[in-house]
């Protein structure tokens, strides 16, 4: 399918510089911490200190009689005003009624489950005087044993929340065909077990809320909002007992967003709340120890996975239990790692029998969330390892092992795995994956490096290669609103339910109404994200805003014509079909022109909405070349190569810095991120100095190829989400480099991240 | 992450600044390029009374050169150490080991004094000084001494140095120009902490034989020190193959490093012998 009938792509497709970055680059961007309304006051956050336990009394005196403070807020105080309970945070996705007693309590009240969980809550003139308090609160928690991991969990002899009986709120089921009787058919069966660390996106720019409360209009207005905004609405519009219509979500200027960002914390009812309590404007900004030990954590799952398969290498059956170590609570976007982990563990190939669970396990750590490619960066891991592994066994090649699986044009749509509770069938959209695979070897030169295999240079390295296939879910539904308005000087402002959480929402957005309208992309103001721009809106996560949003850009801008032809056609009186519109700022019929800017004043406005419940899937494939120095374990990537097919490209640069961002962000992940507890679950991780991120020197040799051979045919651009394809393949195409580099040494990483270390580790005690 | 709350001087002679820590009774702390105090503190790890921010004392940041050595004031910074071209033949091993010191931005404020007095066991300065038998001139309240860099550090994070006391300079003894040297280190990315490090050098004796060997290490070890045993594999010896092989032995089996979070203690303990190995081949080569 094509675009819109009136839509010619002009601007679409071509490498506009993002808009945004204008005002970025000269310091005109205004974030959260960058508002400062009179009256602010700052507010603190005491946080517990041990892992797992009962709190006996929290004893505020002296804090409250400290200098410059107003007031210090405890879970007593909060269930108090709020009908005799705390509020708790759940799922905002995927929700289920038997998942909702698992959620976070906003301030911990009777009991904590995990450091970092808070106590309380100090508001004071400054953040260094609200700091200071913090020191003069005595909290006593007696401690209980504590749950350091998903297999101490699974015993349920320590229970995190005594009253519901077990640790693990559910077990996710993702099948297809029939898995047991493929496997017991199969001539080839390899059974490993896999595991990847904790990490998560760390956003430079920390989260931050600031709330200003209007008692006589009755008005919450909160900024800081990210992500999904209108969500975030409706939640703390229940919880602090407000119509929808009394609270507002205003989106900043974000320093990163990745998933972890714009979700509900606990901090977005804590600070509206003593806002309003205090009836002062109160802002907290997450420090960088915060944010490590509280944004949402991911990725920390491990699995047992079994692959069958012909001795032609074609994959059968695809077996396996996953567990997610989802720390203490379920959140807001909890369920998602698990799901996708189960549903998309097959990712790019073919494979007729599938069963896969995947336990949900909580564990006195930090609770986790999505972050760019939820569930699919772990379960490439694993299926691309098994898929070298099974390849090696059956004397295939692994790249012919891969085209042997990948799907082609005539397989679509194609049915993955169909998952449970609440059930959810997901099918490839389009493509010819090999198309990819291809490109992508001719990129990094395989055929010519493929000698350089398991060999070591003058220096004592092995060179690797690694080769690895991906998929990428987008557009989740149900619905993206646009609302176009003809402003009073010809200008169209564009206000959109996605939000920009530095993607370059605003540039492809822009670039999308300004081909829809035929009006040129600097005639078009564009606003975003904040609930006060529209009725509803989604934003931004799931690759979803250039599917969703630009789609409902189209449609706005097709009622926006017909609105402009109307009020041409009374104007010039003719017929609505005689007028054109187009060629910047005028209707015209024949000679007869009228600028959009005196159609103004006919009160030109209308909505656009796209509902959709098909994803669409971008695919690729990625390759690495590496050398690992045995004696050190450092892993140096010499070359890495992405190609992904993401339908249509409204902009090569964006979509290209999505892909490169995300391949080294999935570097990180890889190498040397890795948010450690120990096993009373002190939290050992909480700076810069011991999370390790990749800078820019450290991986200085990636491209991004981004194809469109084949357009999405479940929205009307015909494109697809293309935010997260490149983070999602990195762990099991390094690992794969990594393994075929030490083939002669017999080490198979089976774990992230490949930090020197354990890559020495490994050489120290191969195996198989 | 906010600072807790202290008062600030910023004295202008050294005795008025030994004066203000004495009368603090310990509780105060000298401040020089703040890239350690000020996490530490921004942490909430120290919370103390007054900082006596070192930066108006004259004469501490000079870097003095002559027949009996280098001369290197405790204001010196990362980047003065890494601009001064006539150290890269006075001293090339204190630039070699200094390009390692973390990052641009940190190099230019870090300094000599604070990261001898910090005395972290993966820093390099600290490393250095002990290796190349340097002295470190301390003036306190009841005057100066002088304290050989092996007998100040006392462990991870400690020195002899009381709380009333001031790190002026750091002397190294003279570099002949034929001494072969070489330093190695490994650490996560660039810039960071050391897993491990180590500075080789030896003179060669009429023989062509090693004499006189330093070898020091970093990271793999609780404070910086000298791995006697290595260096003796090697005094006397041909730098070969075969002695590079016994020397990186002794260095391993001498040493008991502690494991933390990044690495084991297994893993630094080889990977200090891997860099002495590597050291040697350089400095022999
Ligand atoms: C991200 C990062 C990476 C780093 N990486 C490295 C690295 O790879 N290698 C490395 O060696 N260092 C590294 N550092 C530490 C850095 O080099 C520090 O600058 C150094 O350790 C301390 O020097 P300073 O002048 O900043 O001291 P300050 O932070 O001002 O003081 C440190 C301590 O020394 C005391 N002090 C300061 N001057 C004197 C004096 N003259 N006499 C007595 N006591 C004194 C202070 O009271 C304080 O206790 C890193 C720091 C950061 C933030």
């Amino acid at each position: 399918m094509g675009a819109e009938e009136g839509f010619v792509a002009s601007v679409v497709g071509t490498p506009v510089k993002r808009i945004e970055d204008q005002r970025l680059l000269r310091g005109k961007g205004e974030y959260v911490d960058d508002l400062h309304p009179e009256g602010l006051l700052h507010a603190a956050i005491l946080r517990s200190t041990v892992a797992h336990g009962r709190i006996v009394s929290i004893n505020v005196k002296a804090a409250l009689a400290m200098p410059g403070v107003r007031g210090v807020f405890t879970g007593e105080d909060i269930a108090r005003d709020s009908g005799g309970s705390v509020p708790i945070v759940s799922l905002r996705l995927a929700p289920l009624p038997e998942l909702e007693p698992f959620g976070q309590p906003v301030i911990a009240n009777g009991k904590v489950r995990c450091v970092g969980e808070p106590l309380a809550v100090v508001v004071a003139d400054t953040a260094g005087l609200a700091e200071d308090a913090l020191e003069a609160i005595e909290v006593e928690i007696e401690s209980l044993p504590v749950v350091p991991d998903r297999k101490a969990s699974a015993t349920n002899e320590i229970l995190l929340f005594e009253n519901l009986g077990r640790n693990s709120p559910i077990t996710y089921t993702a099948a297809k065909g029939d898995a047991a009787a493929a496997f017991a058919r199969a001539p080839y069966t390899r059974k490993e077990s896999f595991r990847v660390q904790r990490h998560s996106a760390v956003c430079m720019e920390p989260r931050g809320v600031l709330a200003v409360w209007d008692g006589a209009a009755t008005k919450m207005t909160v900024s800081g909002a990210a992500k999904v905004p209108f969500a975030g609405r409706r939640i703390l519009a229940r919880h602090m007992d407000l119509p929808e219509e009394c609270v507002d979500l205003i989106e900043s200027d974000v320093g990163g967003g990745f998933g972890v960002r714009g979700e509900f914390y606990c901090e977005d009812f804590l600070i509206p709340f003593v806002a309003r309590k205090l009836n002062r404007p109160v802002k907290w900004i997450e420090d960088r120890r915060e944010n490590l030990l509280t944004s949402n954590h991911s990725r920390e799952i491990d699995i047992d996975i079994e692959i069958a398969c012909e001795k032609d290498g074609t994959i059968v059956g695809l077996r396996g239990h996953a567990w997610v170590d989802a720390g203490a609570y379920l959140r807001t976007s909890a369920a998602i790692p698990p799901r996708n982990v189960a549903q998309f563990l097959s990712g790019p190939y073919k494979i007729a029998n599938i069963h896969v669970d995947s336990s949900v396990m909580l564990t006195n750590k930090n609770p986790i969330g999505t972050y760019r490619g939820p569930g699919r960066f772990e379960g490439d891991f694993f299926r691309e390892r098994l898929v070298d592994m099974a390849a090696k066994d059956l004397g295939i090649d692994r790249v012919e092992m891969r085209r042997r699986n990948l799907p082609t044009d005539a397989d679509m749509p194609y049915p993955l795995a169909t998952l449970n509770f609440p059930e959810k069938k997901e099918e490839l959209d389009s493509g010819d994956y090999n198309i990819t695979l291809d490109r992508c070897l001719a990129e990094i030169k395989w055929a010519e490096k493929a000698p350089l295999q398991g060999k070591p240079d003058a220096d004592g390295r092995y060179h690797g290669l690694g080769i690895g296939c991906f998929i990428e879910g987008g557009a989740a539904g149900p619905r993206e609103n646009a609302r176009m308005v003809v402003d009073p000087d010809g200008y169209v402002s564009v206000f959109v339910g996605s939000t920009s959480i530095g993607q370059g929402l605003v540039t492809v957005s822009v670039q999308i109404a300004s081909d829809a309208l035929g009006v040129s992309m600097d005639r078009i103001r564009f606003y975003h994200g904040s609930t006060t721009y529209l009725k509803e809106g989604f934003g931004s996560f799931h690759s979803r805003s250039v599917v969703m949003g630009g789609s409902a850009i189209l449609d706005a801008a097709k009622n926006l014509k017909a609105a402009i032809r109307k009020a041409a056609a009374a104007r010039l009186n003719c017929a609505e079909s005689d007028v054109t519109v187009g060629a910047g700022l005028a209707a015209s019929q024949g000679a007869r022109t009228i600028p959009l800017a005196d159609l103004a004043k006919d009160g030109l406005s209308v909505e656009g909405t796209f509902a959709n419940h098909h994803h669409t899937y971008a695919y690729g494939s990625a390759a690495a070349h590496v050398t690992v120095d045995p004696r050190t374990g450092r892993v140096e990537l010499l070359e890495y190569v992405t190609v992904e097919d993401v339908g249509r490209i409204i902009n090569p640069l964006t979509t290209n810095g999505q892909a490169v961002g995300a391949v080294v962000q999935g570097l990180g992940g890889t190498m040397m991120e890795h948010l450690q507890y120990d096993e009373h679950g002190q939290f050992l991780t909480g700076s810069l100095a011991d999370y390790l991120l990749p800078t820019a020197t450290d991986f200085p040799n990636i491209r991004a190829i981004v194809l469109e051979n084949s357009p999405s045919p479940n929205n009307p651009l015909g494109t697809k989400g293309a935010g997260e394809g490149g983070i999602v393949p990195v762990g099991g195409v390094i690992a794969n480099a990594v393994a075929n580099a030490l083939s002669s040494l017999k080490a198979e990483p089976r774990e992230l991240p490949l930090s020197p270390p354990k890559i020495w580790a490994l050489i120290q005690q191969p195996s198989a | 992450m906010k600072l807790p709350p202290f008062e600030y001087a910023a004295p202008a002679t050294l005795d008025e600044a030994i004066a203000l820590l004495a009368a603090s009774g310990g509780t105060a702390k000298a401040l020089s390029g703040g890239q350690s105090l000020m996490p530490v503190l921004a942490f909430r790890l120290a919370s103390p009374s007054l900082l006596v921010d070192l930066r108006k004392i004259p004469g501490l940041d000079r870097i003095d050169i002559d027949a009996q050595g280098v001369k290197i004031g405790a204001r010196v910074r990362w980047r003065d150490i890494l601009d001064d071209a006539r150290l890269r033949t006075a001293f090339p091993l204190l630039p070699a080991a200094i390009s390692h010191t973390a990052h641009y931005q940190i190099r230019n404020r870090g300094t000599v004094g604070g990261s001898l007095a910090h005395a972290d066991p993966a820093a390099e300065m600290p490393g250095i000084a002990v290796a190349c038998d340097a002295q470190l001139v301390i003036a306190g309240s009841t005057g100066r001494r002088t304290v050989a860099a092996a007998d100040f550090f006392t462990g991870a994070l400690s020195t002899v140095l009381a709380d009333d006391e001031l790190i002026v300079e750091v002397r190294f003894p003279a570099w002949p120009t034929a001494r072969r040297w070489a330093f190695e280190e490994f650490a996560m990315r660039r810039g960071d902490f050391a897993l491990a490090g180590i500075a080789a050098w030896y003179d060669l004796d009429s023989g062509g034989r090693a004499t006189n060997t330093h070898i020091g290490v970093i990271g793999a070890c609780t404070r910086p020190q000298r791995l006697a045993k290595a260096e003796a594999a090697l005094n006397g010896k041909a730098v070969d193959a075969a002695a590079i092989l016994s020397a990186a032995k002794a260095a391993t089996e001498s040493l008991d490093p502690p494991g933390d979070l990044h690495a084991s203690a297994a893993y630094r303990r080889s990977l200090a012998g891997t860099l002495l190995e590597r050291a040697l081949q350089r400095a022999s080569s």
